[in-house]
């Protein structure tokens, strides 16, 4: 039965939100229906497929198995805040040089996993990758690409670093 | 317009003159989907949209004796609630949409249950609400009283005399009398040649086996969404991921009786279907639901209705039997296909059978197969459908063929191998094919030659797709600047429009940032068949070529009016119209000049081409691969994987790389984990990631993708199909490996640790 909903304030890319959520309600439909932020995909549902990974105050974690209620007061960064404006994250960017994308559809979710990477781990060795990246699905690429990008892309932002 | 039905053959253009075929730019839809705006099924709102959900059956074979769904339209907030009822019953009649038939009778009662229920999480009965919740409350709300029937989910057990029967009226077709009882083998197929007793006669080493694989799901990580709306003057839309949109239209029209014009369906970004997105489940209902209560109904499907009511492919039993001289010159061949056909009959045993010896030139071979219904969901196209399982046996049973010859694998299948001019075991005479080059690309490769530690294996494995063209229409249109923009009817589902605004470029001798490449909606382009078949770079890329190549021809005759010179006299190069005599001091004519003119020379320059394209050539793959076994706990670790391949001509080597790399890891994926699981009550026990285990980033090395390249002339740059055939070999290179590793043969699918350890204790 529809329950009394809450109101909830958090930050989300940013930018403080506010938004009124069922008590059932996952992080995931919040972003999706009341945020309009449909760029974290729902692939499974029960966190196994990592499709709607979101960084909640510096943590990965997947926002289907986090309830939107939860959110209140927190730091929320999503695949919308990747990029700088208009300029691509050197994630982004060497996904598309590196065509570690096909459907796309797990892409937002690999994108957010690997930035959560480099920034605990700027220097990761593949099997490093391999492993973080465990909790994100992706059926068309076989991750061969998608390695080689999170690779490239974190050599690049250490040369940025130095 | 409809054009050229079968083009005469071309050399394709010389590689050297190539600018932008075969390069790898940026793909043009890629910024949307790294950035996440790209609109996939679930993404879109419309106003005043419902919710619709599917209420399921918990059995795998009931008869529906009641449902009452009076509580559910009572509750506050349900607005539409329909079952088999609010559908027209249809009558028996194959469609074909481009990758495989369908009966859209037995498609309708898949969509929803009619009288019977023929497997867990067959839909019964659909509800629409203002929210979720209320949804969910209505679909509780549903009385079904349902005759619990015996069940049978095993291909071989219902196959069995006294299996229980899931259609009255289904009799086995294909036999030479007509059977007097109904029984679930739907159909037996066979291909024979030669004279099998006379070539094992002839035989000095004969190797057989019996091999069997588990029912596996495509596992696009996208679930089935749609968006639908059924306008009070009857005029419908519809927005939903689909491997088709005109497929979508086309069964939504014969399910709910209605006429293609008044739907207009949209697609959505598709995330991934590898063929199990070929075929309709929400839409029809979701257009139903709209039709009652005249708000737009969104239906998003869970994880657990993906695997319990979509997909999956076959499980399987092949038994495989092989005769060679002491040359290993293969005489003789004795293959059986037993594939499970889901609810309804259609598995993929044709392409199965079609596919069990297309590498080979065999003179004396028998393949029969046999389609089953069983109490498990309907199958639905994955990838090279039916091919990787016939692969599995006999691939299989080549290992051992060479083990017990004392060949190298590699040498064996040459020796075998089809080449062109060959009769197929299929039918038709294979030309410019490329398995040799193909093999040759792995017998070269470092891979090939490089040693192996303890408990390590090498299994090499090879596998055939035909590869299909079919209808196509495209159209490309230029803008007043000189920029282009290509407009298909085809799904990009791994990068298409990235190949096609590169042959549309290359034609026009424009950057390929300077076309920008649209999949439109079924009222926006011209017919075409579904993205399947590996057809789409190849048959929609020739639609492509072709109007690229009207435009060139209008540029040319516009440009000849401009210079005032003869058409004749005019050429076009390097994307501006030249005057072939410099002596007449004619400036050169750029398409954005041109473009700039189009007013004085006729009006808007664009042009669509509609066709049917034939001659897709068809593609062969061979693979190698390593594992290391672990001998206390049974796990296979792939340690190295090359798959080499012959794509014609690469259009954007990228994303062909992308085809073969996927595919690699859903086919081992299918040799080393997953399955579907039914408990002794028929219910699927693993319907979800945590416990249908694809293949993560952990579980695999880098895959070296070997582009062989023999071009397809019929193609305007030579391009065949290249998403299907690196499924094929992965089954069987993976379990060639193990049995290297641990010296024993194991033919049950999946590989998985238990099976493993049991075999290393029984050695």
């Amino acid at each position: 039965m529809t329950t009394k909903r809450q109101h909830i304030s958090a930050v989300v890319n940013g930018d403080p939100v506010d938004f009124l959520t069922e008590p059932g309600a996952t992080l995931l439909d919040a972003l999706r229906d009341d945020l309009g932020l449909t760029g974290s995909k729902e692939g499974c549902g029960s966190g196994d497929c990592g499709a709607c990974s979101v960084i909640l105050d510096g943590r990965l974690v997947c926002s289907c198995l986090v309830l939107a209620v939860e959110a209140e007061g927190r730091r929320v960064e999503t695949i919308e805040g990747l990029a700088d404006g208009s300029k691509l994250h050197p994630l982004q960017q060497k996904f598309l040089e590196h065509a570690a994308l096909q459907c796309g559809f797990c892409t937002p979710g690999l994108l957010v996993a690997a930035k959560a990477l480099l920034d605990v781990n700027p220097d990761p060795t593949e099997s490093e990758a391999r492993y973080w990246l465990a909790g994100n699905l992706c059926r068309c690429t076989g991750y061969d690409k998608v390695i080689r990008a999170v690779m490239d892309a974190a050599a690049e932002l250490r040369q940025v670093r130095v | 317009m409809s054009d050229v039905l079968e083009r005469p053959e071309a050399a394709p253009l010389d590689d050297g003159q190539l600018k932008v075929v075969g390069t790898r730019p940026i793909r043009p839809d890629g910024a949307e989907k790294v950035t996440g705006k790209a609109m996939y099924g679930a993404d879109l709102a419309m106003p005043g949209q419902l919710v619709g959900k599917i209420k399921r059956s918990p059995h795998p074979h009931a008869r529906i004796v009641s449902i009452d769904t009076r509580r559910a339209k009572a509750l506050p907030g349900v607005k539409a609630v329909v079952t088999a009822a609010d559908f027209p019953e249809l009558a028996n009649e194959e469609y074909e949409v481009g990758e495989g038939a369908s009966n859209v009778r037995d498609l309708a009662m898949n969509v929803i249950a009619r009288d019977k229920a023929l497997y867990d999480g067959h839909a019964v009965a659909a509800v629409a609400a203002t929210s979720s919740a209320i949804a969910d409350e209505a679909l509780a709300l549903i009385t079904v009283e349902y005759e619990v029937l015996p069940h049978v989910t095993d291909v071989e057990a219902a196959m069995a005399p006294d299996a229980p029967v899931l259609h009255d009226h289904l009799f086995t077709a294909g036999l030479a009398e007509k059977p007097s009882s109904p029984s679930n083998i739907a159909k037996r197929n066979e291909l024979k040649r030669g004279d099998l007793g006379a070539g094992f006669a002839e035989a000095d080493v004969v190797v057989e086996g019996r091999y069997t694989t588990a029912a596996v799901h495509q596992g696009y990580i996208e679930p089935h969404a749609c968006v639908a709306s059924f306008g009070a003057d009857g005029q419908c839309q519809v927005w939903s991921s689909s491997q088709g949109q005109f497929m979508i239209r086309t069964y939504c029209a014969k399910v709910l009786g209605l006429e293609s014009s008044d739907i207009r369906v949209t697609p959505a970004e598709i995330g991934g279907g590898f063929g199990g997105k070929t075929t309709v489940y929400l839409e029809p209902v979701a257009l139903a639901l709209s039709r009652q209560c005249g708000h737009p109904v969104k239906m998003v499907m869970t994880r657990d209705e993906v695997f319990r009511a979509t997909g999956p492919t076959s499980g399987a039993v092949v038994e495989v039997k092989l005769g060679a001289k002491a040359d290993g010159t293969i005489v003789a061949a004795d293959v059986v296909l037993k594939y499970q056909a889901g609810a309804f009959p259609g598995s993929p045993v044709s392409p199965g059978t079609m596919t069990a010896l297309a590498c080979y030139d065999v003179p004396n071979f028998s393949i029969v197969g046999f389609d089953v219904v069983t109490n498990t969901p309907k199958v639905a196209a994955y990838r090279a459908p039916g091919a990787p399982i016939s692969a599995f046996g006999v691939e299989s049973a080549m290992d051992d063929l060479a083990l017990k010859l004392g060949m190298d694998p590699i040498a064996l299948r040459e020796k075998n191998a089809v080449r062109d001019g060959v009769k197929a075991a299929y039918g038709p005479t294979f030309r410019n094919i490329g398995y040799v080059e193909t093999l040759e690309a792995i017998k070269n490769h470092p891979h090939y030659a490089a040693p192996l530690g303890p408990n390590q294996g090498r299994g090499v494995a090879v596998g055939f797709w035909f590869n299909i063209g079919g209808e196509s229409t495209a159209a490309v249109n230029l803008g007043e600047d000189g920029t282009a923009v290509v407009i298909t009817g085809n799904p990009d589902i791994g990068g298409s429009r990235a190949s096609m605004a590169m042959m549309a470029a290359e034609v026009l001798g424009l950057p390929v940032e300077k076309v920008r490449p649209i999949v439109a909606d079924t009222a926006s382009i011209g017919f075409s068949m579904l993205t399947g078949g590996s057809r789409t770079t190849f048959a929609t890329g020739m639609a492509v070529t072709q109007a690229a190549q009207k435009i060139v021809e209008d540029l040319k005759r516009r440009a000849a009016l401009l210079m005032d010179v003869a058409v004749d006299e005019v050429e076009f190069v390097n994307g501006a119209a030249v005057c072939r005599d410099p002596a007449k001091g004619k400036a050169d004519l750029t398409i954005a000049q041109l473009a700039a003119k189009a007013a004085q020379t006729g009006g808007p320059i664009g042009a669509q081409v509609s066709l049917n394209a034939q001659g897709a050539g068809p593609g062969f793959g061979v693979h190698v691969c390593d594992v290391e076994v672990d001998p206390e706990t049974g796990h296979v670790t792939v340690l190295r994987y090359t798959a080499a391949q012959d794509v014609g001509k690469a259009i954007h080597p990228s994303y062909v790389e992308g085809q073969i790399q996927g595919g690699v890891a859903q086919g081992v994926g299918w040799a080393l984990n997953e399955e579907y699981i039914f408990d002794r009550s028929g219910r699927m026990e693993n319907p979800g990631f945590l416990d249908y285990r694809v293949p993560v980033a952990s579980d695999l090395p880098m895959i070296d993708a070997v582009l062989v390249e023999v071009a397809n002339p019929r193609h305007p740059f030579g391009a065949k199909g290249v998403g299907e055939v690196p499924i094929v070999p992965p089954l069987a290179a993976v379990a060639n490996a193990v049995r290297g590793a641990i010296g024993r043969r194991l033919t049950d699918l999946p590989l998985s640790p238990p099976k493993i350890r049991a075999a290393i204790d029984a050695g």
